[in-house]
């Protein structure tokens, strides 16, 4: 039924349509060169002067933007040491963009509307002119080697690891579709893994090796915590599919494939009550409460459960196409004191104390 | 070979082949009728693949409603009219697979370079026919399996139209990755092949078939962009073939090429040493030219379109050729730039940073060439006219955010979200579906002997582009708001609840956008049967394929074939009463041509 009443619709469409062009051919009887499909040069004034609006829309709709949805929560109140320097680059980069964005499309759209054309007139003929053709190689060159120059120096900085620092090591271990962690333990140490030793019976999930004397203290966990002020190197793994890792306030991203180890490091530098407290995100959340109570009111008329709350967290989001359900694959990463993380590490089972012997 | 096409059209027409409508309308050989073959098909995958997108954005903007809509087109995958999370993938990779290689790489590619190479070089047909015809019914094949792909049990292939594995290899993974994926690698095989004869066909064509005086620096920028398109593509392709042939291989065969240590549902699968980070390498060894194969095909329509329609001599010729050809060089060593988080060594995510950002060099070149050829032109806003400088706009607007996504730093946090999918649509989606417009409205009087109707023309130009602004400008700032592409619902994650706004207004825009294209499909079947009747040389053009008769014959000139005393770009050069010199007018006395 709804497939008929479509096809109905389409044609009515193209029956208004039909009408339209002729009533509107009608009305231009008796002027010149009526209907041979080409631009005239009422036209051209026409769609010149849509120009200039469309110019005037571009800006608007950047403007709108900026003003609207523009408090880029990833371009301020990174979490980790490297992400102001990501910051600071990426703000470069969008102010380059922008400026040149606002030139070229004045260019374009306001000569389509100058030089639009007109019985009569004749261009200019100018086919070529080596200065400017040097002066536009040479300004994208110069701008991009900044970019590019910063670009390789924050990039290097990022994914060097400094052993020196001595980082704590974690796993983090991607399956469809939940994420674990496991700590290296006192030793900060990772016990060889590997999937051909999973073992669900004995609930040795993420195929760690038993006889390795590292594995015993590690801990498998499905909540990340970390100390503030502690750099982080993390192994990732994945068991079935491609994942990638995304932790965004971190400004931090590393694909888990399957047969391989691949790794990324950072310093969290904010606590997830000391982020909870920035008047940014006390907006941010207070604004998401608001639209999640007005989306509960409506699921209560409907008699669904109203939304719980929200409250800042830091995530971990999968970010590689993965399956079902790739959108709903995170983990909750909480930053907190050392003093703090001690205190709940205390509190977790070490690999060795976990198996089902 | 050509030899043999030169002597058989000239056979042609004095007496006319006795044609069958099977000849002429289905098996045919004729590169004007294959033109349309693959125009008419890619515009039929278009409306396929837009309607796709539509149901994604319905879905995004309305995680959960019931839509009558999705119910009808999505049967038993939307029960009661909400879409379940396995057909969105689904819809996912199938929009992206039809709307890049079917409809923007042979819809584009295959309809103009078969129209024009052989009509603005001078030739009477390509180098073979029989290749061409093969080269279109090859394509027809891969639609129509892609297509009945829907049709499977477990649904098509859902992975990505980058069908990474092991994601893409272990039907265990996901349902799509079962029949449907099987599907869509034969479809792209078969596409593959396809693509590999119609590239050569043209390469050959363009080498070979040049008529007298039609040097390459006299070549039309549309041929030059067709032939370095095709050269892109016979570099390229091959190497997907070889993907997907090592991908059937590890999924039917049990070779381990991108397999290695997987444990699903229970169980440790045998496969150890290969790694999916090789198939990473080998898929964007192709999927990066790719990006150009779609686009530089629409940049070439549009300097031609840009240059009649001004009145003016495209500014730069030769830093246009310059530009294509650094564009096609580059395009081939900075694959790695969408692997940067893949876990690559980082020292080549500085190889690929370094490579990548220098393509902005010639793009930027070719930016302001186009700007400049506007400056003090006569300018007729054709809709051609409109869709051209249209591409030129988005082509800045998306190209631009290449910046950011190309820095490896900056990626890390763009990466996958919103913000790639913004930046990938505007800059080689929208320009080149522009680019196609484009050349529809320019040549279809060539094609069919009549004119589309204007006026439908410019409602179908101005509502497009708002939309198309409307749909991707907003979607930067959600991708930089960390945005995921490719979830299903984002009403998993509270963080993005802000967010949901911004989704409705989008899809509202595609909505809107994806309803007026019914406009141009009006305008175009029913100005092939009742548009107002086409001069020879509608818009007062230079190149050959004006001096060739309303009415299609074999071999496309009655007579000789003209030749050419001048490049295309002689629009109101000074010294001659009209605006526009064709190129088969030999140089007045005194004369000199310009020394471009």
């Amino acid at each position: 039924m709804t497939a008929l009443l479509s096809i109905l619709v389409l044609v009515f469409i193209f029956v208004a349509i039909w009408q339209m062009v002729k009533i509107f051919d009608l009305t231009q009887t008796g002027k010149s060169n009526v209907n041979n499909q080409i631009a005239n040069d009422n036209d051209n004034k026409v769609n010149g002067y849509l120009m200039i609006g469309f110019l005037i829309f571009i800006y608007v709709i950047t403007i709108v933007c900026l003003i609207k949805y523009g408090d880029l929560p990833l371009l301020s109140n990174s979490a980790s040491e490297h992400g102001p320097s990501v910051d600071r680059l990426m703000i470069i980069s969008l102010l380059v963009i922008f400026f040149v964005q606002t030139i070229t499309q004045f260019l374009l759209h306001y000569f389509a509307f100058k030089y639009r054309g007109q019985k009569g007139r004749k261009a200019l003929f100018f086919a070529d002119n080596n200065k400017l053709e040097a002066i536009w190689t040479i300004i994208p060159v110069i701008v991009l080697a900044g970019l590019i120059i910063q670009g390789l120096f924050t990039w290097t900085s990022i994914m060097n690891v400094d052993e020196e620092s001595d980082p704590m090591v974690v796993e983090l271990y991607a399956q469809q579709f939940n994420w674990k962690a496991r700590y290296a333990g006192q030793d900060n140490a990772l016990g060889k893994a590997n999937v051909r030793l999973i073992d669900l019976d004995k609930a040795n999930i993420l195929g760690v090796d038993e006889s390795d004397p590292n594995a015993k203290d590690d801990v498998i966990v499905t909540e990340l915590h970390l100390p503030v002020g502690k750099p982080v190197l993390f192994k990732m793994r994945s068991q079935d599919v491609l994942h990638s890792a995304y932790m965004p306030h971190f400004r931090a991203q590393m694909n888990c494939v399957p047969g391989m180890i691949t790794q990324f490091s950072f310093t969290p530098t904010k606590t997830t009550e000391e982020m909870r407290e920035l008047p940014e995100i006390k907006d941010k959340v207070a604004n998401i409460n608001k639209i999640r109570t007005q989306n509960s009111q409506e699921l209560i008329a409907k008699g669904e459960e109203a939304l719980e709350p929200y409250e800042f967290d830091f995530l971990l989001l999968c970010n590689k196409i993965c399956g079902t359900s790739h959108y709903n694959m995170q983990m909750k990463i909480v930053v907190e004191t050392q003093e703090e993380f001690d205190a709940w590490m205390k509190e977790q089972k070490v690999f060795e104390n976990s198996l089902n012997l | 070979m050509s030899a043999h096409v030169e002597a058989h059209a000239h056979d042609d027409h004095g007496h006319h082949h006795k044609e069958t409508f099977i000849t002429k309308y289905i098996f045919s050989q004729d590169h004007k009728m294959i033109a349309k073959q693959y125009l008419i098909t890619g515009l039929i995958m278009g409306v396929v693949g837009v309607l796709m997108s539509l149901m994604m954005r319905i879905q995004i903007a309305w995680p959960g409603e019931p839509n009558a809509f999705l119910e009808t087109f999505l049967g038993k995958w939307a029960p009661d009219g909400v879409m379940s999370a396995d057909i969105y993938l689904a819809l996912v990779t199938i929009h992206g697979t039809i709307m890049v290689f079917f409809v923007l790489t042979a819809g584009l590619s295959g309809t103009f370079s078969n129209l024009l190479i052989p009509l603005q070089i001078g030739a009477r047909d390509m180098a073979s026919g029989f290749l061409n015809m093969v080269s279109y019914w090859l394509f027809f094949v891969s639609c129509v399996i892609m297509v009945a792909s829907f049709f499977v049990e477990a649904g098509p292939a859902a992975a990505g139209w980058t069908i990474y594995p092991p994601l893409s290899a272990l039907p265990m993974a996901q349902g799509g990755s079962g029949m449907g994926m099987t599907l869509w690698l034969t479809s792209m095989a078969i596409f593959i092949a396809s693509s590999a004869l119609g590239s050569l066909n043209y390469v050959v064509t363009v080498l070979n078939l040049r008529t007298k005086g039609m040097s390459m620096t006299r070549l039309p920028l549309t041929i030059w962009t067709f032939f370095v398109t095709a050269i892109i593509g016979i570099v390229s392709f091959p190497v997907l073939l070889s993907a997907a042939l090592l991908l059937i291989m590890d999924r039917s065969f049990g070779t381990s090429f991108f397999l290695s240590d997987i444990f699903i549902q229970g169980e440790v699968l045998h496969y150890q040493g290969g790694s999916p980070v090789l198939f990473e390498h080998l898929f964007w060894f192709l999927g990066h030219p790719e990006v150009y194969i779609v686009l530089l095909p629409a940049l070439g329509i549009t300097s031609e379109i840009i240059a009649t329609n001004s009145r003016k001599p495209i500014f730069g010729y030769r830093a246009m050729i310059a530009s294509v050809l650094a564009i096609a060089f580059l395009s081939t060593i900075v694959w790695g730039h969408h692997m940067f988080v893949s876990g690559m060594n980082p020292f080549l995510g500085s190889v690929f940073t370094f490579t990548t950002l220098l393509i902005a060099i010639p793009s930027a070149v070719k930016a302001f060439n186009y700007i400049t050829t506007l400056w003090k032109g006569n300018l007729q806003l054709n809709p051609a006219m409109l869709f051209s400088i249209g591409l030129v706009s988005t082509f800045i607007t998306g190209g631009l955010t290449g910046i950011i996504l190309g820095d490896s730093a900056l990626d890390i946090n763009v990466h996958d979200t919103y913000f790639v999918v913004a930046h990938f649509h505007l800059v080689m989606g929208i320009s080149a579906l522009y680019g196609f417009f484009a050349g529809v409205y320019h040549w279809f009087p060539k094609m069919f002997g009549r004119m589309m109707n204007k006026n439908l023309g410019y409602v179908h130009f101005w509502v497009t582009a708002v939309c198309a602004y409307g749909v991707f400008f907003p979607m930067h700032f959600i991708g930089m708001a960390g945005l995921p592409r490719r979830y299903y619902t984002n009403s998993a994650f509270p963080l993005f609840d802000d967010l949901s706004n911004v989704n409705v207004v989008i899809t509202v825009f595609a909505l809107v956008g994806g309803a007026f294209q019914i406009v141009f499909f009006y305008n175009f079947f029913s100005s092939i049967f009742y548009g107002k009747r086409a001069e020879q040389n509608p818009w007062k053009s230079n190149t050959l394929e004006w001096t060739t008769p309303v009415e299609h014959i074999h071999g496309n000139w009655p007579g000789e074939i003209p030749t050419v005393h001048r490049w295309a770009y002689d629009y109101s050069k000074p010294g001659h009463e009209d605006d526009f010199v064709p190129q088969d007018i030999p140089l007045k006395d005194g004369e000199e041509e310009l020394q471009h």
